[in-house]
């Protein structure tokens, strides 16, 4: 398993993560981030992709 | 040389995600980093904004991390500046005269600040903003009560502006332009953008410049243009950025505004024929961009280090196994420029090159709060941007396209 976390004070719900992984990441109907937080280990390279693209650098991904 | 590495020059982000890219793309052999800046890779923006107001943020809290890919068979080589290039030999020369041969050759030495374009006199308490080091030596000068002047009114000034008010500095921005962000906004939103500033207390000396400095041994005074006499304890040059690429000089690439690339980025001859085995990606490469034209420019924007150095791994992994990259190359390249800007508590999203645009509108909401412009050249979209309103703004992606040839 893949952990996910965002720091949701760094987090300005700029939505980047939401186009590299939106089964894990989405803005709500308030713009507002909403993720879930443990993905499948293929989801790998998409969640590193997510991670890297976010501009406050606000998403930490372990693997358990 | 089978065994020469995989050279890196410029330890920052665009040299990192190239190599991220090259290692997923399937190359396993090793990577040698040679970068300047004494520290490793790390995120810029933050340096204009939260670690310019918080004491004691440092490369802890910007560091990019380091993926399990790039755990092996890696070697950082840092502190040190490449001084030249000799391509028919595939060997860098860094300033110390050690000798970096390459099996490929990745140039991401990004730009530095233009320098105060008036004699500074060996002044103190006149900075720049480009580096980690650049920014904790102008966050201790910005003190409560300090008078900033700031030269430039793009993002960089802006955001300085915006967190030397913060800091409760008396802050002066002096710019040549009518309104702050200008070229890349335009005058509608750039005088929003202006108007949020004054509300915190920034005075703008518009279509102004500097004409002297006065102090011994610090600045203790600008003498603007326009006549105008400001008190001064730091002034901040923000007045854009060239290219680092002096140490290409004589290497036979064309190197006349930041490094030119193809659509693989790879780099370009002063002959104009590509050079399978050297890539430039980051600020300072030059390509491109069918999204909008054939025109090869430098976008200084931060998802482009991610997206070129993507691009370039692919093929450099292509390259160094032996393949032929010309149908990788032959794909394309046009990737969607984004950017943002967080001033108090103003939150711009951008995508495309507004800066293009000869005809702009407002499609949503109202400009003193949130609000969505549309940026056109001729009947062409070339850019969005939003004060807020995310979810609209970030809809506007998909309407990019490449415009399918005229048959
Ligand atoms: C203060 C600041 C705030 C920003 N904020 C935003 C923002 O809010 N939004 C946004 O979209 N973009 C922003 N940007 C732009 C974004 O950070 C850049 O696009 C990005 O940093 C470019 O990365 P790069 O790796 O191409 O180049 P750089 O980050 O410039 O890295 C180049 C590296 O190469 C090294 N180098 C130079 N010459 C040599 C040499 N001869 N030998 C070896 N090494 C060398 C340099 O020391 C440096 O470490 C900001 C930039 C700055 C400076
Ligand atoms: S990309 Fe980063 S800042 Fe944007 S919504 Fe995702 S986590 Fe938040």
């Amino acid at each position: 398993m893949i952990k996910i976390d965002v720091d949701m004070n760094k987090c300005q719900h700029y939505g980047q993560c939401v186009f590299e992984a939106p089964e894990v990441f989405q803005l709500n109907a308030d713009d507002k981030l909403e993720y879930v937080a443990e993905a499948p280990d293929e989801m790998l390279a998409d969640l590193e992709a997510a991670a890297d693209v976010c501009p406050m650098q606000a998403i930490t991904i372990t693997r358990a | 040389m089978t065994d020469a590495p995989l050279l890196i020059v410029g330890a920052a982000m665009a040299g990192l995600r190239t190599a991220e890219s090259a290692r997923r793309a399937g190359y396993a052999g090793p990577i040698e980093f040679l970068g300047a800046e004494a520290h490793a890779p790390y995120n810029r923006p933050p340096l204009s904004k939260e670690l310019l107001q918080t004491e004691g943020h440092g490369h802890d809290e910007v560091a990019f991390p380091i993926r399990s890919a790039l755990e092996q068979d890696v070697t950082w080589t840092l502190g040190r500046a490449a001084a030249s290039l000799d391509a028919e030999r595939r060997v860098v020369t860094d300033e110390a005269g050690d000798e970096h041969p390459y099996r490929a050759l990745v140039i991401a030495t990004g730009l530095r600040p233009k320098p105060l374009p008036i004699p500074d006199h060996g002044l103190t308490g006149i900075h720049v903003l480009r580096t980690l080091d650049d920014a904790v030596g102008l966050r201790s000068a910005l003190r409560s009560g300090a008078n900033v002047v700031i030269l430039g009114s793009g993002f960089v000034g802006c955001e300085i502006a915006a967190t030397a008010a913060k800091n409760g500095c008396a802050v002066s921005v002096v710019t040549q332009s009518a309104v702050p962000l200008e070229r890349a906004l335009g005058p509608e939103l750039g005088g929003e953008v202006r108007r949020r500033h004054e509300a915190h207390g920034v005075r703008f000396f518009t279509r102004d410049g500097l004409f002297g400095l006065v102090g011994d041994p610090g600045v203790e005074r600008v003498i603007l243009t326009s006549g105008v006499m400001l008190e001064c304890d730091v002034l901040v040059v923000a007045v854009g950025s060239d290219p680092n690429t002096e140490w290409l000089d004589g290497s036979g690439l064309d190197v006349s505004d930041g490094v030119l690339v193809d659509g693989g980025l790879r780099a370009v001859g002063d002959d104009g024929v590509v050079r399978s085995d050297v890539f430039a990606v980051g600020d300072v490469a030059r390509y491109p961009n069918p999204l909008f034209d054939d025109v090869a420019r430098r976008v200084e924007h931060w998802n482009l280090p991610t997206e070129t150095g993507k691009r370039a791994g692919q093929l450099i992994a292509a390259h160094l196994a032996g393949a032929d990259c010309e149908p990788l190359a032959a794909a394309g390249f046009a990737p969607l420029p984004s950017f943002w800007s967080d001033q108090y508590d103003m939150h711009l999203l951008a995508f495309g090159m507004t800066y293009l645009a000869d005809r702009r509108e407002l499609v949503a909401g109202s400009l003193d709060d949130e609000c969505v412009v549309e940026y056109h050249r001729g009947d062409a979209l070339v850019g969005v941007c939003g004060i807020g309103m995310r979810s609209l703004v970030q809809s506007y992606r998909s309407r990019f396209t490449v415009p399918t040839a005229a048959v």
